[in-house]
């Protein structure tokens, strides 16, 4: 029976009963918390506190090389290596890999399931905490003295510069464990939790992704960690691995490190892809073109993600090694290519709303397409021997990491966020938070585009004359799109005390999370979530009055 | 569409900036191989803008025109899936994908496989500097070859990892300490006068931005008439004169400053003639035969408060060059400076007035 129907239409919003977010009090209650939701928001606040410090950096960057020369009062080459050293380390590990999963996955992922929490609640937490621990190395490193390896440690640099490279490897190592314990929860959670109905191809896409990607953290970060270890082995006890003035190779240190760090940039944009394939089909209240094909896109990009890694050392491997290399790098861009077409078919004959979430799942669409076409430039190997390493390389993975990960992580909070806090956030700054960030981003890195086509190589403090009209061009994007995020930032923070109280379904979403009030039950549920197709709006009708959808029938809609 | 306007802007910001017309994507070609290269990334770039269009313009197309009117609207139904559709969308850009890596991959053989006989030039990075060895044992800081003739690179490092990238050839390999890299081209220009850019691309410290060269391409006859001069440089400048050149080329100046500050070795102000305290607790007042040895044995007297990191430069350095380079870090202190100006004012006044073609 449509039990659901007393709570719906014209529902006013009362203070919800056990709301999780004020059912404990104080700060205690928060740290030993073992709920999945509270761990979630707990990370949210965590990782966009890294995200503040790794943008700041990000814009002494592009002060920096906003000019030829030194430009920054202050920065000199060996300051401003350590500046790029902390904005990739702290934006890699501590912000894009767990972005996604860490914060919007353990909120919604259990939820979406239907499920009360997490399979292993207190080893969630323990993640948590480890995450903390890694993060709190990082500022070790930081003020001691930084790090100026880059975000790859490549030895025998790493091994032999004076700088503090052992507490940012430590927390790299520790957050690597974090990462670990985070993909064996969410597995876990997927294989076993799901309720009775809810078969494999009835999971949201966004399940799907974050499952391929808890296999890949699983499979490919211990890896990362021994790697690490090696590393730190080398530069205290001398032991020749990697160095070879001990008779070890350098460049086996970097076969160890894309064989995690690859995969990582899966880890990193598959849940991305997820977020978007939950948002694209709810605001067009239609059907997810081609469930199936973006399902199994998944999980091949997770398989093939392990077998491409050589696709980062083509000036410094054998032509055998890059011929098979870059032959495999271009099955990864199938999967990718299929998924892009199967989103923009949801757009077809749909009713499309540009709510804030549907504004970034455009601006998604738009970035990454950018960054996956101009992979191809990369994974050919005439063109990437002359762009390896310049500013090509930079602007395309700031394209996929930022472009499309950022950009669909912040969809995904606008996306979630009345769950989250049961609260709405205005729609004008919210969209203008999206188009200035949007804006930001492209005048950003299109530039980067030529700069490396013309010649400029990546990670240097000074430049030639002729590059500079580029970079200016590019610093002054830098800093359209930190307003923009600044922008984001008020409308959300404004909404937690301003904001309407947020409907149960304000998008209208046929998931599971939407069943649960807004904020959710401390249990999630108070009532047992009505299984059904997560793509079938048609049985949804619109409240004006509430601002929100409720189902009319019962759940089991005809497609 | 707004991302290529945007970048067609940006290419013409950089064209005026370099004063040439707009429409040239990449640096200037110099070798045949640099004109295959800009082929295929042409290719990329038409399949690349027709895919990127193709996705844009149609989302725009179908918000615009499925635009919602009221949040309660629901679509008109349509399928959910297609089979025929998603074959075809999958089998097409696997098609172009092979097309690609094939043209790529015939391309890139050509950077890296180099024919017999080729012109051979041992080029050789450090932190922060690069060299370049002829046959015939001149080491000089930029790279010099003769056009319309093979030649080979053969690329190692001293210290950490480094990467020679020629923009206008297009070819890029990295130096590996240890081991031995090669790349290999035939320069079909002459380079401008200012030479060709030749970079450091794999990140390598402080002056990684600074570690830049040039590359030179000459007729074969130019080339040779500079080879021979440059090689007797000690007999063209003038013992202080070739040390200044050495110190600056050869890798000294990285850690060792002529202002008196420490580097990664102590300074060459006041060194030479003044008394310094040793790690040992001993004391030294650096003469010739001091400066000789730590050129050549460099870990056999350590300072103070430095850490025995220096390379060795027997076998690297000859006779005269070694004497150039004690007459060049006379120079720089007060006790014995005139003394190092007087060898070489002594020098020009002898020098034969040379007869420059």
């Amino acid at each position: 029976m449509a039990t659901t129907t007393d709570i719906y239409p014209g529902r006013p919003y009362t203070e919800v009963e056990g709301n999780y977010l004020t059912h404990e009090k104080g700060i205690l209650s928060w740290l030993t918390t073992v709920d999945h939701k509270r761990i979630g928001v707990m990370y949210l606040m965590c990782i966009s506190t890294a995200f503040l410090f790794g943008g700041l950096f990000a814009m002494v960057i592009r002060w920096e090389l906003f000019a030829p020369g030194a430009t920054v009062p202050g920065l000199n080459a060996d300051r401003y290596n350590q500046i790029f050293t902390l904005h990739g380390a702290i934006m890699v590990f501590l912000v894009i890999i767990p972005g996604i999963p860490a914060a919007l996955g353990n909120f919604v992922l259990p939820m979406m399931l239907g499920a009360k929490d997490v399979a292993f609640p207190r080893l969630n937490l323990m993640s948590w905490y480890l995450w903390v621990v890694g993060a709190l190395f990082a500022v070790i490193s930081m003020v001691t003295s930084a790090a100026d390896t880059g975000w790859t440690f490549y030895t025998p640099y790493s091994t032999t510069t004076q700088t503090a490279v052992i507490p940012m490897v430590v927390g790299a190592f520790i957050l690597g464990f974090s990462s670990i314990f985070t993909g064996l929860n969410f597995i876990v959670t997927i294989h076993k939790m799901r309720p009775e109905g809810l078969t494999w191809f009835k999971l949201p896409l966004f399940l799907w992704s974050i499952y391929a990607t808890a296999i890949i953290q699983v499979i490919a970060t211990p890896v990362l960690g021994i790697t690490l270890l090696l590393l730190i082995a080398e530069r205290v006890m001398g032991v020749g691995i990697f160095d070879s003035t001990y008779g070890g190779d350098p460049v086996l240190f970097q076969h160890f490190f894309w064989f995690y760090s690859h995969p990582a940039v899966y880890i990193m944009i598959l849940p991305a892809m997820g977020v978007i394939s939950e948002m694209i089909p709810v605001f067009s209240r239609k059907h997810i073109f081609g469930y199936t094909a973006i399902a199994y896109s998944s999980v091949a990009i997770a398989m093939f993600s392990f077998i491409v890694w050589g696709h980062h050392m083509f000036t410094s491997m054998s032509p055998l090694s890059n011929m098979i290399f870059s032959a495999v790098t271009f099955s990864v861009s199938i999967p990718s290519a299929v998924k892009v077409f199967n989103w923009t078919a949801t757009l077809y004959k749909g009713s499309i709303r540009l709510a804030t979430p549907m504004c970034y799942a455009l601006a998604f669409l738009f970035l990454f397409t950018i960054g996956g076409l101009t992979g191809l430039h990369l994974a050919t190997l005439g063109t990437d021997i002359h762009l390896h390493d310049t500013y090509f390389v930079v602007a395309h993975f700031h394209y996929v990491m930022v472009g499309s990960t950022m950009i669909a992580f912040l969809g995904g909070l606008h996306y979630w966020w009345p769950k989250i806090f049961g609260k709405m956030y205005s729609e004008t700054y919210g969209r203008l938070g999206c188009l200035t960030t949007f804006i930001g981003f492209n005048v950003t890195f299109l530039p980067q585009f030529v700069l490396g086509t013309r010649g400029m190589p990546r990670r240097y403090y000074d430049y030639l004359p002729e590059f500079q009209t580029l970079h200016a061009v590019s610093s002054i994007g830098a800093f359209i799109m930190g307003a923009g995020l600044f922008i984001t930032l008020f409308c959300l923070l404004h909404s937690l005390k301003w904001g309407k109280p947020a409907a149960d379904n304000p998008w209208g979403s046929a998931a599971l999370e939407w069943q649960s009030t807004s904020p959710p039950h401390y249990h999630n549920f108070t009532k047992e979530p009505t299984v059904g197709d997560p793509y079938d709006y048609q049985d949804f009708k619109w409240d004006p009055k509430a601002e929100g959808y409720y189902k009319t029938a019962e759940g089991q809609g005809a497609a | 569409m707004m991302g290529i306007t945007l970048m067609t802007l940006f290419e013409g910001a950089y064209a005026a900036d370099k004063g040439k017309g707009i429409g040239s994507w990449l640096p200037s070609a110099g070798t045949e191989h640099a004109n295959a290269v800009d082929w295929v990334f042409f290719f990329i770039n038409a399949v690349s803008i027709f895919f990127f269009l193709l996705i844009v313009l149609g989302s725009a197309y179908f918000v615009v025109k499925y635009r919602q009117k009221d949040p309660g609207d629901l679509p008109e139904p349509s399928p959910s899936h297609n089979t025929k559709l998603e074959i075809i969308w999958t089998i097409i850009p696997i098609i172009i994908v092979v097309v690609m890596f094939i043209v790529g991959f015939a391309n890139y053989m050509n950077a890296v496989v180099a024919p017999e006989n080729a012109y051979l030039v041992k080029v050789m990075g450090r932190k922060w500097s690069w060299t370049f060895e002829y046959p015939n044992g001149y080491i000089d800081k930029d790279l010099h070859v003769p056009v319309n003739e093979d030649v080979k690179l053969l690329i190692s490092s001293e210290d950490v990892l480094h990467s020679v990238y020629i923009p206008n050839f297009r070819i890029k390999r990295d130096a590996i300490p240890g081991r031995y890299t090669v790349l290999t081209f035939k320069a079909n220009h002459l380079s401008p006068e200012e030479g060709y850019h030749l970079f450091c691309t794999e990140y390598c410290g402080t002056e990684h931005s600074l570690m830049h060269s040039k590359a030179f391409v000459h007729e074969r006859a130019d080339f040779d008439a500079w080879l021979v001069k440059a090689s007797d440089y000690v007999n063209n400048l003038g013992p202080l004169r070739a040390g200044e050149k050495l110190y600056l080329e050869r890798g000294c100046k990285s850690c060792h400053s002529l202002d008196g500050s420490s580097g990664t070795g102590p300074s060459f102000t006041d060194l030479y003639g003044n008394s310094h305290p040793l790690a040992d607790g001993t004391n030294v007042t650096p003469d010739e035969n001091h400066i000789r040895e730590s050129i050549l044995y460099p870990k056999a007297k350590i300072y103070s408060g430095f850490q025995p990191v220096m390379p060795t430069y027997k076998g690297s350095l000859k006779d005269p060059e070694i004497d150039a380079m004690i007459t060049f870090i006379k120079a720089q202190s007060n006790v014995s400076r005139a003394e190092a100006e007087q060898v070489q004012a002594e020098f020009e006044a002898n020098k034969p007035q040379e007869e420059e073609e």
